[in-house]
């Protein structure tokens, strides 16, 4: 247990407010989750103080209790979840000893909730208009059928909904996913808490929507006075967001205090290891460092003790590149080097319209790139522009409505299909959903084995060797191999799923997603992984992503995808540095921690 | 919505003729002379078996044959009983009862089975949960008609609380026993779905953030659970249509309900095919609308059909 | 630092730093059917189920080690619907036969009617619902509709048709291929849904961008990955089929009376059901309890399979 008294929070600036007391205080707090043998700590003895009109961000990785914690404040525990210890004080009113019903009084009237996955988070049977109206009700903040449908006008108008009188009698899945984020912000925020409580609000959307929804709920809360307590796992986005800042890990606070000085003086070997491993901190330190601008926060970072930081993320993308990539000019004269070329390749959906009609929908509309060998391409857009849409015709998993693809020189389209199928072992993909691209019933040996035997490589033994060389190269123990793939982390599978892609020696390994889904550490140490590889390997990646920060630390080229298009096509310097396009600029402005002035 | 009842519409077309053409075709491609062959162990009736070639125009080929009896079937001509009365006139005069007897087990069903599921599945773990799951088990695997003796013997003929066998005129009151049983297989599905079904909608995100809006229990319970686990339930009527139809069959040859299944039961004992083959026929028709409704009562529940993905 | 008062760190031996993802190779070996398998064993009602179901199997395939006496023959009129006695523990039917005896004999009609009913449905439920979930486009529709007549005509109506019909060949496979004709559609559609679910996985779209063959990968990784409803269903619908066989001997179109079934017992018992119900009730009884193992084994393999079920425990 710790002694001292973390997060006193004192805000500067809010000099006038400092001898108010705490809004929020949680002290010792203890979360269990029982199990049918034993008991889970999910949190350790926490303590925090959040201030009137505040904003705190609370940082960790999966599993590291942060999102319990925010539960646990207005006792929406899962399962068996409960609080074993400690005391939540809430407005002088301890919230861990008051009864259901009092507690049902606080909730959405003095603290308001916004959920992570706004997808799921509304009742899909229920119009959007009715659930408003409901939590406008339950909170009397207006009496009467009319004033609670203008009351509930009002807040979907305010979350930024223009037409919120027609959206009133529309239903979840007529909204997307950003909308249905504002709508839930609204009704959290209905009946003016004093306390906003927001899990993860926007790490289901895409950067730019994002952005819109956090700068929403900046201005929605400072109107207000509302006071904040943002999860997230995004240290960039955290510091941005929040003047105060709290780490967790394993259930405990392992530093806390104003953001801005915990990224330049991270304390905690753990914090040092977050900051070194986040990409959008990473690419503003690049960026920094290439305008030739001192950043004080560099040194520290860079001196942080070997044990403690795992890597360095900016020191993978410091690597020194192959020369050719970043001349695209010199690209293009010389074909023969290009691994992949890509001409005016287009895919046309024909979905189902109204009653019996099917409607044509462009996905990917006359893209043309092409990879050198031995380097990055990074295809970046947001969901639904038609990047993994490309992955999956390069990888023959989708016909073309047009277009050619040349691998190697060899025009796809011409082959037999035994050249197709040979022309596999030269091409090989890893995919984002580490749970999905691995077969649950199929033991790591016989995942990675799969492409020899289908490719009729080498003897029984023989093939078993190279499963074990492959192990050691992801370095993966080689004890793993009878194992199978829900008895591995995330990013183990990963490892397994790029082992089972070079399995083959390919020359081109696509990767689509294939780090997004991973906490950060794991993510950088994938990155890693794969930047050890392409080294020693000379493979050649088509890196999919929608995650620009990650680009900056793996590609050598970028081209950015908008709505079935490319937009913008340069080397990764140019892209960061001088963007051209406006929509590649919002993309880069989004990046969380962008906005971060880091040479103070 | 359009589209959806309209491609519902347009399913339910080649299931029509399949389903009627599979029956007449299970009848009518038998080796022999299959007028004699639905006689059974029975000795020809000369006089029906003479209609029933006629009815099915026997000397034309098969597909002829088939045409016209589904026109047959459009008019509400679905032949003539052993006996020489037409079906249609049967049915006219037991549906009635019938009906009674159904609406008294399909309330039963929904009333108990949802009222019972919602419980078991919001104490899940609880003693009534599981003294439930047990209660229901044994429900589903007793068969219908062991449910109806028993019920007869002890209730009708032991402690003597009702009648052992309903009126000639079947009044509602003669039916609560045997609607009771006809319910009880059906209720011990409906009481496993919904509590499945309360289950997994219980920890979906949408309740948390309905907790998390102030809403009371009782609305949330009312209000989001219940609606959005009725959704399977109402499905599983369909389905469950069918095996209210054989149990009404059963029933009804039990209690001596004068209803459409106690005709189709007496039709099956006695062995006169062409009756069976009638009845049968008109019961897939039955099911077939029931299954439209349940569709179209499906899409009013979920929007997400009703508005077409 | 400038603001080293409101900066708390915490102390470095309270949360020793782990190694970023280890891995743990102590730990249990785990997949769907291990865990499946280690969660059934867990189970009270694993142990009774499966203990009857041996039980009922054994009886099926040696009667002559649980009774002695004759079913058929010498029956005495004397003992018509007669009470209990020493070596009688049931009593006697109509015809004055042992009812033990004849629920001992019986048993073996009754599984072989449950297992070639769940063979045959299991069957052509995992040809069509695999060939129409995993091909899709016109596959998918051809097979569905044909899915959908076969299961608009319920599977006992059907059945009474067809034992109308082939009222002179009654026999165990023919009754079997009654029920089992009309019973598959449910089987092929929990199926279809399973793989149409289960084809889209990143691990199927890993094997064919690898080469593997498209039959392969159904074969490979979408069936087994899907199989487990299948199960499920299929131990139930062994009960169903038991129960059918049963019901469908009551209303006279079972098997003919020279096979001794619990349908024919309990079809014969009704008429006496005032004066004699044992003779009702204990075949009953034992046909309750068959479907009821059955039926507990299959919510026993479908909570230790349903991953979402294990996850809300």
């Amino acid at each position: 247990m710790s002694i001292a008294t973390p997060t006193s929070a004192v805000t500067p600036g809010s000099g006038a407010r400092s001898a108010i007391t705490p809004l929020l205080e949680i002290r010792g707090l203890k979360v269990e989750f029982s199990t049918q043998r034993d008991s889970v700590t999910a949190v350790d003895g926490i303590d925090l103080t959040l201030m009137p009109g505040q904003t705190l961000a609370i940082v960790g990785e999966s599993g590291s209790g942060k999102s319990t914690l925010a539960h646990s404040i207005i006792n929406l525990l899962p399962g068996t979840g409960a609080i074993t210890a400690g005391s939540i004080l809430f407005d002088g009113q301890d919230l861990t000893t008051i009864s259901e019903k009092e507690l049902q009084g606080i909730r959405g009237r003095d603290i308001g909730f916004v959920p992570q996955d706004p997808m799921s988070n509304l009742n899909p049977v229920w119009s959007v208009g009715f659930q408003v109206e409901e939590s406008v009700r339950a909170n009397g903040v207006a009496v009467g059928r009319k004033e609670i449908r203008a009351k509930a006008i009002e807040v979907l108008r305010k979350a930024g909904l223009d037409d919120a009188d027609a959206r009133m009698r529309q239903f979840p899945h007529q909204f997307s996913g950003g909308m249905r984020q504002r709508v839930l912000i609204g009704m959290a925020l209905s009946a003016s808490p004093k306390l906003l409580i927001a899990d993860e609000p926007t790490s289901a959307l895409d950067v730019t929507v994002q952005r819109t929804i956090l700068d929403y709920l900046d201005s929605l809360t400072r109107d207000s006075g509302t006071a904040v307590v943002l999860i997230t796992h995004d240290l960039g986005l955290a510091a941005e967001r929040a003047e105060q800042l709290v780490v967790m890990y394993r259930g405990k606070v392992v530093e806390a205090g104003p953001s801005l000085e915990i990224l330049r003086n991270p304390l905690h070997p753990y914090t040092q290891r977050l900051v070194a491993a986040a990409p959008s901190l990473a690419s503003r330190r690049l960026t920094a460092a290439a305008k030739g601008v001192e950043s004080t926060l560099t040194s520290p970072v860079v001196a942080v003790p070997a044990t403690a930081a795992a890597f360095d993320l900016a020191a993978i993308a410091d690597r020194p590149r192959a020369g050719i990539a970043e001349n695209t000019a010199l690209q293009n004269n010389a074909l023969a080097d290009n691994a992949i070329v890509v001409d005016g390749l287009t895919k046309v959906y024909s979905i189902r319209g109204r009653g019996f009609k099917t409607v044509p929908f462009t996905a990917v509309d006359n893209v043309s790139f092409s990879i050198a060998r031995g380097t990055t391409m990074a295809l970046v857009g947001e969901s639904g522009s038609g990047k993994s849409t490309v992955a999956k015709m390069l990888l023959g998993l989708e016909k073309l409505t047009s277009g050619r693809i040349e691998i190697d020189g060899a025009d796809t389209g011409e082959l037999s299909p035994k050249e197709l199928f040979n022309l596999r072992r030269r091409m090989q993909p890893v995919f984002q959903d580490p749970y999905g691209s691995l077969d649950p019933l199929r033991n790591i040996e016989n995942t990675i084995a799969e492409p020899l035997d289908t490719h009729r490589v080498g003897t029984k033994a023989e093939r078993r060797k190279r499963v074990y060389e492959l192990l050691d190269q992801v370095s993966l123990p080689r004890a793993i191999a009878t194992r199978y793939p829900n008895e591995l982390s995330g990013g183990q599978r990963q490892r397994v799923a790029v082992a089972r892609a070079l399995a083959l020696k390919p020359a081109i390994v696509i990767l689509d997603e294939a780090v997004s889904a991973l906490d950060v550490l794991v993510q950088a140490q994938i990155l890693q992984l794969l930047h050890e590889l392409q080294t020693e390997l000379s493979l050649t990646y088509l890196f999919i992503t929608h995650d620009l920060a990650v680009v900056r630390v793996i590609a050598d080229n970028v081209a950015v995808m908008n709505k079935g298009r490319i937009v913008e096509a340069a080397t990764t310097s140019e892209v960061f540095e001088n963007p051209k396009q406006e929509y590649t600029k919002r993309l880069l402005d989004a990046i969380p921690g962008a906005n971060i002035r880091l040479g103070a | 919505m359009f589209g959806y009842i309209l491609r519902r519409l347009l399913q339910a077309i080649p299931v029509f003729f399949g389903t009627t053409f599979l029956i007449y075709f299970m009848v009518f491609a038998m080796p022999g002379d299959p007028v004699v062959a639905l006689f059974g162990q029975h000795g020809v009736n000369e006089a029906v078996a003479a209609q029933l070639r006629a009815q099915y125009h026997l000397d034309q080929p098969f597909i002829i044959q088939y045409f016209i009896y589904i026109g047959g079937i459009f008019r509400g001509d679905f032949g003539v009983s052993f006996s020489g009365q037409p079906v249609s006139e049967i049915l006219l005069s037991t549906f009635p009862v019938t009906l009674r007897l159904a609406t008294i087990a399909l309330f039963l069903e929904m009333v108990l089975g949802i009222t019972i599921g919602l419980i078991s599945g919001l104490r899940k773990g609880k003693l009534f949960d599981s003294s439930t799951l047990v209660v229901s088990l044994i429900l589903i695997s007793l068969p219908i008609f062991v449910i109806a003796f028993v019920a007869q013997l002890v209730i009708g003929i032991n402690l003597g609380w009702v009648r052992p066998t309903v009126s000639g005129t079947a009044p509602w009151n003669e039916l609560i026993l045997p609607g009771i049983v006809l319910a009880t297989v059906s209720v011990a599905y409906i009481i496993r779905l919904t509590r499945e079904s309360v289950i997994e909608t219980r920890g979906q995100d949408f309740v948390r953030t309905a907790y998390s809006k102030g809403l009371t229990s009782g609305r949330i319970v009312r209000v989001h659970i219940l609606r959005n686990s009725l959704i399977p339930v109402v499905t599983f009527l369909a389905v469950d249509f069918g095996v209210l139809m054989v149990g009404a069959t059963v029933t009804e040859g039990i209690f001596n309900i004068p209803g459409v299944g106690r005709t189709l039961y007496q039709a099956i004992i006695r062995g006169e095919g062409p009756t069976v083959v009638s009845f049968v026929t008109v019961m897939v028709i039955i099911y077939l609308v029931v299954n439209l409704l349940t569709d179209l009562l499906y899409a009013a529940l979920d929007p997400r059909i009703r508005y077409g993905k | 630092m400038a603001n080293s008062s409101n900066h708390y760190v915490a102390p470095l031996d309270e949360t020793p730093l782990a190694e970023v993802d280890s891995v743990n190779i102590s730990a249990q070996a785990s997949n769907l059917w291990l865990d499946a398998w280690r969660d059934m064993r867990g189970r009270p009602m694993f142990y009774i189920s499966g203990f009857i179901i041996i039980l009922v199997a054994l009886v099926a395939l040696f009667p002559g080690w649980f009774t002695q006496v004759p079913p058929n023959n010498d029956c005495l009129l004397v003992n018509s619907n007669g009470a209990p006695i020493t070596g009688h523990p049931l009593g006697f039917t109509k015809q004055g036969c042992d009812v033990y005896s004849r629920i001992i004999h019986g048993t073996s009609t009754s599984l072989s009617v449950g297992i070639i009913v769940t063979i045959l449905t299991a069957g052509l439920g995992v040809l069509f619902g695999a060939f129409a979930g995993f091909y899709g486009r016109w596959l998918d529709a051809i097979l569905s509709r044909v899915g959908d007549i076969f299961f608009a005509i319920p599977y006992i109506l059907a059945a009474v048709v067809i034992m109308s019909v082939f009222s002179s060949y009654r026999n165990i496979i023919i009754i079997s291929l009654a029920i089992g004709l009309f019973a598959w559609p449910s089987t092929a559609r929990v199926l279809r849904a399973e793989i149409l679910r289960v084809k889209n996985a990143d691990f199927v779209m890993a094997s064919t961008a690898i080469g593997v063959s498209r039959f392969k990968i159904l074969m490979r990784h979408v069936l087994p990955n899907s199989i487990a409803p299948v199960i499920v269903i299929t131990t139930l619908s062994l009960a169903a089929a038991i129960v059918a066989e049963a019901t469908l001997s009551f209303l006279g179109v079972g098997l003919p009376t020279s096979f001794m079934s619990w349908g024919n017992d309990i079809s014969q018992a009704q008429s006496d059901l005032r004066n004699a119900p044992q003779t009702l009730i204990y075949p009953s009884l034992a046909l309750t309890i068959t479907a009821l193992s059955f039926i507990m084994m299959g919510e026993v393999i479908r909570n230790a399979l349903d991953p979402k079920a294990r996850a809300r425990r």
